[in-house]
């Protein structure tokens, strides 16, 4: 589904991801693990097409993200065919990034009609149904600073899912709330990644939830993933000296 | 004896022609003002996002209008283009003049906006005129909108510079008034009076929509 080939990321001299090989298959649910500025979020910004890549190629289901096929060699793509490929993906940001000039209805609808062409009124009935996983149905009406940051979290949430993309990335989702307020998001995620085959990445510091929705964990340093493995073995037995520091640490 | 005495009577006399004055004042504020608001809002879109070989000299043209005086402006376009009335002139001269203001403040809109709505919006494919219409002008207008308001102020306390192109609008009417009469006080006075009452419920006005506007 997801491979990086050989990925580079530098900003000037400063190396983020050097020469990354990895893949996910389609449905799995991986965790990023590891210090921060080890490259994890990195990842996720490059396959949201937020950031450049210095080297290598990322391919989703075989096509190239960032590239595009022109008389057999491949070429840096342009903003066309970045939207094609980036409809295939969501993000959900550590900070919600709600737009605050719509309601929470607006702001989930927005792009399934303007994007994907849908009428309003199916964006709204489905935008419903969202509303409703999420725990938010009494909320569609409300505007993001009238909401608490679970709440926008969980909205931000259910607009990703509006998309219906393959693959959706979580970028510290749960990082800015005040901590009585991550467990209803993580509920809500806990259940999406159960009742479907979407395709998932998460960057995260909450360690029992990597464990309860991983297939896959990956630990990350200083650009290189240098332990992989199911959460079981990753949480309990620990192999690299970097990835039982790091989890003595932050566990 | 010419000086402070005030008549009610001639103070009376001044009111049709200084409301005729007046008429053309609002116009003049009005129609510059949306020259100004729309203008000054493509210029700051070009600059954000054109290519240097075209913001470039639109920014430099802008900077040039707001560093030189608007009368100067407005005589030189008045003598440029003769077949245009002089209201014309004045109209589109204090528009454009104004826009390179306003182009200032919709430029400090744009970059206020967090750089996460940018993402977001990229995240959900949004196409650029999409964002630009649905995430980030309305931020932006919200934002800019106190400054906007200021600068509609100041637009309409500059109108009496069309006075230099032979627009007869508030204050030039009350110079002609007070000419005939020999006795400036009562028309002049009451031309700032107009001005005041118009100004102030704009200053009101504006102070709502910005309530109205938050969110």
């Amino acid at each position: 589904m997801i491979k990086f080939d050989k990925v580079v990321k530098r900003y000037g001299n400063h190396v983020v991801l050097d020469s990354l090989d990895f893949t996910v298959g389609r449905g799995e649910k991986v965790t990023l693990i590891g210090p921060s500025g080890s490259g994890k979020t990195t990842i996720l910004r490059l396959l949201m097409t937020l950031e450049t890549i210095s080297d290598g190629v990322i391919w989703v289901e075989g096509d190239p993200l960032t590239h595009e096929k022109r008389n057999g060699k491949l070429v840096p793509a342009r903003e066309k065919h970045l939207r094609t490929v980036r409809k295939k993906i969501g993000m959900v940001f550590q900070q919600f990034n709600l737009f605050p000039n719509m309601s929470v209805m607006e702001n989930i609808t927005e792009a399934p009609i303007h994007v994907l062409g849908k009428t309003a009124d199916e964006a709204r009935a489905r935008a419903r149904d969202l509303l409703d996983v999420v725990g938010l149905a009494d909320k569609a009406d409300a505007h993001p600073s009238q909401l608490s940051g679970g709440q926008q979290q969980r909205v931000a949430i259910a607009r990703c899912c509006a998309m219906d993309p393959q693959v959706m990335l979580l970028d510290e989702v749960t990082s800015a709330l005040d901590p009585e307020l991550v467990d209803d998001v993580l509920e809500v995620l806990r259940n999406i990644a159960k009742t479907t085959d979407i395709t998932m990445l998460i960057v995260t510091h909450e360690m029992r939830f990597a464990k309860d929705v991983s297939d896959r964990v990956l630990m990350f340093d200083a650009g290189k993933i240098v332990e992989e493995g199911p959460p079981d073995q990753i949480f309990t037995d620990p192999r690299n000296e970097r990835t039982k520091a790091f989890l003595k640490a932050v566990l | 004896m010419i000086g402070g005495d005030w008549s009610w009577e001639r103070a009376y006399e001044a009111i049709p022609l200084l409301w005729d004055g007046f008429k053309i004042t609002l116009l003049a504020t009005l129609l510059g003002f949306l020259i100004a608001a729309a203008l000054g809002l493509v210029i700051a879109i070009i600059r954000e996002t054109a290519p240097r070989l075209i913001a470039t000299p639109v920014r430099a043209a802008s900077e040039f209008v707001r560093l030189t005086p608007l009368v100067v402006q407005l005589l030189f376009a008045y003598s440029l283009l003769p077949q245009f009335s002089a209201l014309q002139i004045g109209v589109t001269v204090l528009g454009i003049h104004y826009s390179s203001y306003m182009a200032e403040v919709y430029r400090g809109g744009i970059e206020a906006v967090p750089k996460g709505q940018w993402e977001a919006a990229r995240a959900l494919s949004l196409p650029p005129h999409r964002t630009w219409r649905a995430v980030i002008l309305p931020q932006v207008i919200r934002s800019s909108l106190p400054a906007l308001g200021n600068n509609a102020v100041s637009m309409f306390k500059d109108t009496p510079f069309l006075f230099t192109i032979t627009v007869v609008e508030l204050v030039s009417a009350a110079q002609q008034f007070g000419a005939a009469k020999f006795q400036y006080l009562e028309a002049i006075t009451l031309a700032g009076l107009f001005f005041l009452l118009a100004s102030y419920p704009t200053s009101v006005f504006i102070r709502r929509l910005e309530k109205r506007l938050a969110y």
